[in-house]
């Protein structure tokens, strides 16, 4: 029996179009546009100004506080101005225009830390290590991975969760890492474990990536305290409490923090950061993305540097199909759709997904049927259809009551419901209102 | 067997009676008689826009009123207003009256749509969860909360043109429109002899950035303030408000307007 959280869940299609296929590097565009609101929390602040010449890894803007993470420079390159640009949902927000150099934009003098040093490194100099290198949760919650790390006093974290459960159709790009870096991402998670003071560190992989099972199971030979479990192939089982429910039996309380089960859980490429970060000085600048779809003639998991145009990465994939209709930021069930291919790559963005014409558009939604579905299908023991009435009559603190709080926004319940209902909407729509009267 | 039915339902139908003329004496609550008269004045919209729950709890007011001072239905007219104040014996107040006109101009051939928005019709949820079709996030959504809201007919949206139109003639200036306007585009303003004049827009966006999201958005230029004589419009945020107080309806800032965002009525 294979390990899996408790309630809900669905089994999507899986469509992992680009499963196995090798990690490319995106050619440079002319110019990067680097956003400055790149994960939760406070937006960085430029530090470089236009006419600035910037190398490698070079911080340009700074953090503006415990929660928020400074942004560097990808390339070797002279920054252009400082203008908005458009975000994947089509808001102006601003952003540095970087050119890079034509020639060796990549040259670089960082100087990887020697194993001596990294093994004489106190945690809080690790966790400040990863402050400064602007590392965020690239599960796509960007939530700055400086922060998590920080375990709060009075608590204590004894497990370290490494996610690589990739639950998501058609991504692929975690996978693809485990595959090629499998002992690095273990260097990183132990670099976790000493930062948290943790004991253990469990390996989460959904078991329809036999080969990052494997890679991973054989990287992690050499370390007693590193095990790797294979679970249940079932969405959403990347979800944090999920995870933890799965790999360690333990559930977060409503409304607290997983360290509260003493549990720190960073997604596979966070944990790839954190080594690169520690072992060769490079602060989080690319990302591997996934670019897939039934209609790309050459989908593929691309390392992406920070600030490149969504455009270039649809055409290294061989274009935009013909019957496309919606393009999707992140993966089908959790992202949103791309209202505009201007916008430009970010640390939380985990991949591209273009949906044909024909499958693009909702079904008219019906009646509730009062199936239960939704409750069947929530993770979280919830009943989004109450939700949805709730919201349709405003009964805000109703939703409240009843939990409405806890929603993961994971979509479960609008992809399950019979009717097309866009319960999910309803329980977003209610979420917003509650937040604005606190 | 038919005469049977009759007479049992003829002694419960008279049981029933006498139960109820004995409740109704029982139970009989002393209601001012002006409450009703007044109500029967009244639109009996509920609109709110008295400031009060209803149209039955404004006639109470009215009915225990020493003054008719800030007593005002926006759903009637002076006259009906002074039947009320005649009712109860007060002089009528004069409280101004007001109308409603929407703070965009941008109907369908203004705005591209740059993306197709097929969730639910509803501004207050698109509003929230996505951004709307177009590129400006001031603009109107045009999904119609405001038309379903208004309880006088006020309202219409002709689907070509993705815009509200406002009928002067039917719009009582409750602002109960201005309540569920997610982007807040309803603004209640004066009506009196001077037209109104006022600016057709409500993006913040700097002005290259609005020149590009809208054919008809305001950019902050300040032209019409440089023409205008009595120095009405203000502008913050890079649009411009024109101060109904000051403003003469001479018209000059609508001809002046490089954008065609200032709209008369």
């Amino acid at each position: 029996m294979m390990r899996t959280f408790k309630k809900g869940g669905i089994h999507p299609s899986e469509n992992k179009l680009t499963a196995g296929k090798p990690i490319l590097d995106l050619p440079l565009p002319g110019e990067l546009r680097i956003m400055l609101a790149q994960s939760i929390g406070a937006p960085a602040r430029p530090v470089v100004k236009p006419g600035d010449v910037v190398t490698v890894g070079q911080m340009i803007a700074e953090a503006t506080g415990f929660v928020s993470a400074p942004v560097h420079s990808p390339v070797n390159g002279t920054v252009k101005k400082l203008e908005p640009t458009r975000t994947p949902q089509g808001i102006w927000q601003d952003s540095i225009v970087l050119v890079p150099d034509a020639d060796n934009p990549f040259d670089s003098s960082l100087q990887p830390r020697s194993e001596e040093e990294i093994g004489h490194l106190s945690p809080a100099e690790i966790i400040s290590i990863v402050a400064d290198a602007g590392i965020v949760g690239l599960g796509g919650a960007t939530f700055p991975t400086r922060v998590k790390l920080s375990v709060p006093e009075g608590k204590r974290a004894t497990t370290v969760i490494i996610n690589g459960a990739e639950c998501e159709p058609y991504l692929t790009c975690d996978e693809a890492l485990m595959n090629v870096e499998a002992d690095n991402i273990l260097k990183g998670a132990l670099l976790i474990m000493r930062a948290t003071g943790a004991t253990e560190v469990i390996v989460g992989i959904e078991h329809n990536k036999p080969d990052s099972i494997a890679a991973m199971s054989r990287a992690a030979e050499r370390y007693p305290e590193i095990r790797v479990e294979a679970l249940r192939t079932r969405y959403p089982q990347g979800g944090e409490k999920q995870l933890i429910y799965a790999l360690t039996g333990r559930v977060v309380p409503c409304g607290a923090l997983p360290v509260e089960t003493g549990c720190i859980v960073d997604n596979v490429a966070t944990a790839y950061a954190i080594y690169d970060a520690v072992y060769n000085r490079h602060p989080l600048t690319h990302r591997l993305m996934t670019v897939s779809g039934e209609g790309l003639t050459s989908p593929g998991n691309f390392r992406v540097a920070n600030g490149t145009p969504l455009s270039s990465l649809i055409d290294f994939a061989g274009g935009m199909p013909e019957e496309a209709g919606k393009v999707i930021a992140g993966g089908p069930m959790m992202g949103r759709a791309v209202s505009t291919l201007e916008a430009t790559a970010t640390k939380g963005l985990s991949g591209l997904v273009v949906i044909p014409e024909s499958q693009a558009r909702r079904k008219p939604a019906g009646p509730c049927i009062r199936c239960a579905r939704c409750v069947a299908a929530c993770p979280m023991g919830l009943e989004p259809y109450l939700f949805m009435l709730q919201a349709e009559n405003q009964v805000w603190e109703g939703m409240s009551e009843h939990g409405v709080m806890n929603c993961m926004e994971c979509g479960c319940c609008s992809y399950t419901c019979p009717s097309s209902r866009p319960l999910l909407d309803y329980i977003r729509l209610g979420k917003q209102e509650l937040r604005k009267k606190k | 067997m038919i005469l049977i039915s009759i007479i049992v339902l003829g002694i419960i139908g008279l049981v029933a009676a006498v139960l109820l003329f004995v409740a109704a004496k029982r139970f009989f609550v002393y209601e001012d008689p002006k409450i009703g008269e007044i109500e029967a004045l009244l639109p009996g919209a509920n609109c709110g826009g008295c400031g009060f729950s209803g149209c039955h709890a404004f006639a109470v007011e009215c009915a225990n009123a020493t003054s008719m001072q800030g007593l005002n239905c926006t759903g009637v007219d002076a006259e009906g207003m002074a039947k009320i104040a005649d009712i109860v014996g007060l002089a009528p107040s004069s409280a101004a009256k007001k109308t409603m006109v929407i703070k965009c101009s941008a109907s369908c051939e203004n705005r591209d749509p740059r993306n197709l928005y097929d969730g639910i019709h509803s501004c207050a949820v698109e509003n929230a969860l996505y951004q709307g079709e177009s590129d400006c996030i001031y603009g109107c959504l045009g999904c119609g909360d405001c038309v379903r809201a208004c309880q006088f007919g006020a309202l219409t949206l002709p689907p070509s043109q993705g815009l509200p139109i406002v009928d002067p003639e039917k719009c009582t200036g409750c602002g109960k429109c201005t309540e569920v306007c997610p982007r807040h585009l309803c603004e209640l303003t004066t009506e009196d002899e001077r037209p109104i004049i006022w600016v057709a827009c409500a993006n913040r966006d700097r002005g290259p950035v609005a020149m590009k999201e809208c054919g008809v958005s305001c950019i902050g230029c300040g032209k019409c303030r440089k023409v205008c004589p009595v120095d009405a419009p203000v502008i913050e945020s890079f649009l411009a408000h024109i101060d109904r107080d000051k403003c003469t309806a001479c018209g000059e800032c609508i001809a002046a307007c490089p954008r065609k965002s200032i709209e008369k009525r």
